[in-house]
């Protein structure tokens, strides 16, 4: 088994906030109906969490599960737990509509940290979300737009963001993030 | 002359000099001074010439409106052109230079269009250089190109950065001056989030200047909202334009203002406001006189500005011009502080009301019914010739000043309030445009989200403007579900002023002499009898008059021209002003920066670049690049000193022969997923889908409801439920939003999900006669024909690695397309090149792939189509399923011109000298169209030189092509000349797929 390469090989800046690329994460995707108690039974057993609300994601260790639309998961793992995530979905969903499909690899991870009003203002320098503190909070999830990209940015704690993007697009999103993270940036909203 | 004056001056700090250069000439001001009040405090009353005319041009206005004062500012990287010098803060070190000059300022050639000014009329282009049609080009544009324009434009690249930054608010108020602050206030105290952005650097507006206490009552507001913790400020930000829905952007200006340029320039912020409360106040009208552009005839507001805020004096003699009270205020500003006031002139017969007063008993001699005739001077104003305002212009006396301060009325500042749609109405009494709170703009719900407060409202008295900006707030923050506490509406104190009278020309009856040298547009040089002239002619609509006569399109977009000049037109027409309406105000309220514009999006980051996992390998390994959408792929890998031509040539003989790397990641990858997953795919592309056998692969079209072809691609069924459907590089997006629109409104009770896993995978391309042998020594075992064919897909470890390997072939070669994790996409193709290396494996790009790919004939979404054509053109009929009842595009490719016989067809072409023909080239038929031109009667799609083949290959859609193989037919080569062509098959090389099948 050779080794796998994120993206970004683990990039990291340090300006007014760190941007830092994430280890591989194993990600699935997850299609069906949210509403199904064997559905919502599988996926928070793998998940360790409760099933989070629209645009809501629930942390776990090394993991969290997102909704990402009103039929649609992501579940996020240790790269490892993927293959039996993925034989356990199969068996316990096969007498119902779903998708599964492994993402791992189709995203980059990225972790912003620092101040957190800080962290607020460059990521409100690049995407169209209200990122007051009472607006988006821990638990808090939007799929979005990142500059000229579609991203996804939640929040774990305060002055702790993550955002994903496509794997192709995972240096412009870093060149982007630092840009926004430059020094002498401040913008003073939050 | 225009001087400092000794003291006052509330937004100096006299205790420093700072220093400045002007045309290269040292010059010195104070911190607060704008560039303008510096240069008016120096003596520098010309700041430039007129666009047309090159008449000399002073500052006219003391903020945004000012039409005159424009400069290139800065040097070099920040060097920027047509800057006005009184919203440029002052700082040190500022270079400023003047424009529209040559050889200087003082000095114009160009002013000799002024003496030639009656052979230059409205329409002077239109009506002037008619024709012949060829001197355009070559005469016209270059002398207008040359004699037209204001700056010059930047010559390096800008040295400063930019940034957008989103914000969301209840409610925004847009305007920092007493209105926009009581409105802050009366919203912020329901507990409504509010954003208050005000464009200059200061708070409070005109109050300050215009009211006794004014200060004092700004200070107190200000202090309050600083206090607040769900308000925010934002000074130097100017509320650019509102749109749709509450999005409204603000233009911040970060470091124009010091010479410390560190960090973002310019900031645009891009707001979502649930109601925006527009405190933009008024801005002041000129008065229409013969000589009213003369260097030192000021708007009256804007004379009284420079002598409070920057203690500044445009004259030592100044008369006062109004039809309102108001510019009595600028009188006894003047005379406060010490200057003289040798007359008023009122035009109103009747005169003003206690201002007037006032100025009688400080001594002022104030004329009732009179104007002036003419101002006498040139380069700056030595007096003004006096007449009955009522007459024909005949001069009564002539008074020596060198200043004189207009006043024709106010408008209020409505352009925020009618981008997005809110309406205006006439008010007779106040002779303006004031916004018709009845029709305001409306959002999502149909409900208003803009409301107007202060002047902007149209509320022009002290107290009035306070208690519609407190009704604003409150009424705002109602709106966005707060409960606002609304004081009574104050009755307004009885006003003791006089009303206004509208005096749109003066005299009222001026001859032409003085009407042809009484500015409208200063800016454009337009005059009240251009306007006239336009409205002779018969441009009655003012949107045509406005583009006939170029009235309020410069910079300033009529800011100080467009109700004068509309009125002026009115009366020329004899139509009210209320029917002859305004033009349209369009965003932004004063130019923006195109650095703001384009924010973070430059350098690097201009636009996403997108990187397959092995992007790295090919750039060390010296790839030339192709775009393909945001992709970057490989067009070939060039050896030392080998043209782009030689390499592709290398890489086709090297892959025929032997074998060849091909990084085909970046084909789309859409996973189809449920129990109709057939069911959908069959009415996704024109040939039987549901049919494919799980680890099969079929090869499939894709058509709109139109019936054009829009993408191919190869589907490959992954087990009983799911298919995975690959599409072109440039159609993976497109396609999986064109599955789902059919899912979500069309076929939503189909059990179908799908996926788009494009980035999930590496996918690389192993072709040629050694491609098996390759595979094979990394370890897979298993790939022989029987137990692997062509069009099948099966698992296997490759150096590894597990692998989902497809065997299929775009290239006529024994070739298999092997997915991996993206993430072990490198190391495959490291594993693959050192394998191959003993067979002379060659990676090839994406030249090399077409070539292949057109020697077997197979067809390239966005050559062989263009989205007019069907699959039927293209001979496809193969993939097109006779046995279903419906597909997507069966309906509309059964319509008659779709079946007509006469559509061009696919057929291959063989120029008889071996040449290869030029792309896109028509072929020639007989005789001409009714214009004159050749009848074509087919056209190349694609065309290469074929190494394989050693000739010039092509392919095309020719009339009746199929059924005339062997004929030749003759093409037109760019720059004149034919090339014929003989017509044959499209398979140029192995028909019977016997390499691919091995």
């Amino acid at each position: 088994m050779s080794d796998h390469r994120t993206p970004l090989g683990g990039a990291s800046r340090d300006g007014r906030v760190r941007v830092e690329e994430m280890p591989r994460r194993g990600m699935i995707t997850l299609r069906g109906d949210l509403s199904d108690a064997t559905f919502a039974g599988t996926v928070t057993a793998l998940s360790g969490t409760g099933m989070p609300g629209q645009r809501k994601v629930e942390l776990a260790d090394g993991g969290l599960l997102a909704w990402m639309s009103p039929d649609e998961l992501l579940l996020v793992m240790p790269p490892e737990d993927v293959a039996g995530a993925l034989d356990r979905i199969a068996s316990d969903l096969s007498g119902q509509h779903h998708l599964a499909a492994e993402v791992t690899d189709a995203r980059a991870v990225l972790r912003l940290s620092g101040e957190d009003a800080a962290v607020r203002e460059t990521l409100g320098k690049l995407m169209p979300v209200d990122f007051a503190p009472g607006a988006f909070g821990p638990g808090d999830i939007r799929r979005t737009r990142l500059a000229q990209v579609p991203a996804a940015v939640w929040c774990v704690a305060p002055g702790d963001f993550g955002v994903i993007c496509f794997r192709s697009v995972a240096e412009y999103v870093y060149a982007a993030l630092t840009n926004a993270a430059a020094e002498g940036g401040a913008v003073g909203h939050y | 002359m225009s001087t400092r004056l000794a003291t006052g001056g509330r937004l100096i700090d006299r205790t420093r000099s700072i220093e400045f250069r002007f045309n290269g000439q040292r010059l010195s001001g104070h911190p607060g001074d704008t560039l303008a009040s510096a240069l008016l405090a120096g003596d520098r009353l010309l700041s430039g010439r007129s666009f047309k005319y090159h008449r000399p041009r002073g500052l006219v206005a003391s903020g945004a409106e000012e039409p005159n004062a424009l400069f290139g500012i800065g040097e070099g990287a920040r060097f920027e052109p047509n800057q006005r010098a009184t919203t440029q803060e002052l700082f040190d070190g500022l270079t400023a230079k003047s424009q529209n000059h040559w050889p200087s300022l003082e000095f114009d050639i160009g002013a000799v269009n002024t003496k030639l000014s009656r052979f230059f009329p409205a329409g002077f282009y239109y009506k002037t250089f008619m024709g012949p049609r060829a001197f355009w080009k070559h005469v016209y544009e270059p002398i207008i190109r040359q004699s037209a324009g204001l700056g010059q434009p930047p010559k390096e690249g800008d040295a400063d950065r930019y940034e957008h930054f989103y914000a969301y608010t209840d409610v925004l108020v847009v305007g920092g001056g007493i209105a926009g602050l009581t409105a802050a206030k009366a919203a912020a105290d329901s507990g409504a989030e509010v954003l208050l952005v005000e464009q200059t650097a200061h708070w409070g507006g005109r109050a300050p200047v215009d009211e006794d206490g004014g200060e004092a009552d700004v200070a107190a507001l200000v202090d309050a909202l600083e206090a607040m913790p769900n308000v925010r400020m934002r000074a130097r930000t100017m509320g650019a334009g509102v749109y749709d829905h509450g999005y409204v952007l603000a233009y911040e200006r970060l470091t124009d203002h010091t010479d410390a340029k560190e960090g973002p320039r310019h900031r645009l912020w891009r707001i979502r406001a649930g109601q925006v409360i527009t405190a933009t106040g008024a801005i002041e009208r000129p008065l229409s006189f013969a000589g009213n552009d003369v260097p030192g005839v000021m708007l009256a507001s804007a004379v009284r500005d420079y002598v409070v805020n920057w203690a500044v004096s445009p004259g030592d003699r100044t008369v006062v011009v109004t039809n309102n009270d108001d510019a009595y205020r600028t009188a006894l500003a003047l005379h406060k502080a010490g200057l003289s006031v040798p007359m008023i002139l009122d035009a109103r017969a009747g005169g003003g009301g206690a201002l007037a007063q006032a100025a009688r008993e400080a001594g002022i001699r104030v004329e009732n019914g009179k104007g002036i005739a003419k101002v006498q001077g040139g380069k700056r104003v030595t007096g003004v010739a006096i007449c009955a305002q009522a007459g024909e212009g005949a001069v009564l006396e002539t008074i020596p000043c060198d200043a004189v301060a207009m006043s024709g009325g106010w408008s209020p500042v409505v352009h925020l309030w009618s981008h997005c749609g809110g309406k205006l109405t006439w008010d007779e009494a106040q002779a303006m445009f004031r916004p018709d709170p009845d029709r305001a703009p409306t959002g999502h719900d149909g409900k208003p989200f803009v409301i107007t407060a202060g002047a902007a409202s149209g509320a022009m008295q002290a107290q009035a403007a306070r208690a519609d900006a407190a009704v604003a707030g409150a009424m705002a923050a109602e709106r966005t579900g707060r409960e606002a506490s609304r004081a009574d509406a104050a009755q307004p104190a009885s006003s003791d002023e006089h009303p206004i009278e509208p005096v749109w020309m003066m005299p009222q009856g001026a001859r032409y002499d003085l009407r042809s040298k009484a500015f409208l547009d200063y800016q454009n040089d337009v005059k009240v009898s251009d306007v006239q002239l336009a409205a002779r002619e018969g441009f009655e609509s003012v949107e045509h008059a406005k583009r006939y006569t170029t009235l309020g399109m410069a910079t300033d977009q009529g800011k100080l021209s467009n109700i004068n000049g509309l009125a002026v037109l009115s009366q020329s027409l004899s139509t009210p002003i209320p029917q002859v309406g305004t033009t349209t105000f369009r965003p932004p309220y004063t130019p923006i920066s195109m650095g703001a514009i384009a924010g973070e999006a430059r350098g690097e980051i201009f636009q996403p670049l997108r990187r397959t996992p092995m992007h790295r390998w090919h750039e060390d390994h010296g790839a030339h690049w192709e775009p393909v959408g945001h992709w970057r792929r490989p067009y070939c890998y060039p050896q030392d000193g080998e043209s782009h031509g030689d390499a592709v040539g290398r890489e086709i003989n090297q892959t025929r022969a032997r074998v060849g790397l091909l990084d085909a990641s970046t084909l789309g990858k859409i996973v189809v997923k449920g129990p109709d997953a057939g069911k959908f795919l069959d009415m996704l592309y024109t040939n039987m889908m549901s049919t494919l056998k799980p680890g099969k692969c079929r090869y499939g079209l894709m058509c709109s409801e139109n019936g054009f072809l829009i993408d191919d691609g190869v589907v490959a069924r992954w087990d009983e439920d799911t298919f995975l459907c690959h599409t072109t590089t440039g159609g993976a997006e497109r396609i999986h939003a064109h599955m789902e629109e059919w899912l979500q409104t069309e076929w939503w009770d189909w059990k179908v999900y799908v996926a788009n896993v494009t980035e999930q995978y590496a996918q690389i391309a192993v072709v040629g006669p050694k491609a098996r042998e390759v595979i094979e020594k990394l370890g897979a075992e298993g790939m022989d024909s029987q137990t692997f064919p062509f069009m099948a897909w099966e698992d296997r470890d490759l150096a590894g690695i597990r692998a989902r390997i497809y065997r299929i072939s775009f290239s006529g070669e024994l070739s298999y397309e092997i997915a991996v994790p993206a993430s072990q996409g490198l190391a495959l193709w490291e594993a693959l090149m050192d394998a191959g290396a003993e067979f002379g494996i060659t990676p090839y790009g994406t030249e090399a792939l077409h070539v292949m790919r057109a020697e077997k004939g197979f067809i390239m979404i966005g050559d062989e189509t263009d989205g007019t054509v069907i699959p039927q053109d293209l001979g496809l009929n193969w993939a097109i399923s006779k046995k279903k009842d419906d597909y997507l595009g069966k309906r509309a490719q059964a319509r008659s011109h779709m079946t007509d016989p006469k559509r061009w067809k696919l057929v291959g072409l063989e120029t008889t000298d071996g040449s290869v023909l030029p792309d896109g080239a028509y072929a020639v038929g007989q005789g001409v169209n009714a214009n004159g031109q050749a009848i074509t009667i087919g056209r190349v799609t694609s065309t290469y030189h074929s190494p394989t083949l050693g000739r010039g290959i092509a392919m095309g859609l020719v009339l009746n092509g199929p059924d005339r193989m062997g004929e030749v037919i003759e093409f037109g080569k760019i720059g004149g000349g034919r090339v014929s062509a003989k017509i044959v098959d499209p398979v140029f090389f192995d028909k019977d797929g016997e390499k691919q099948n091995v």
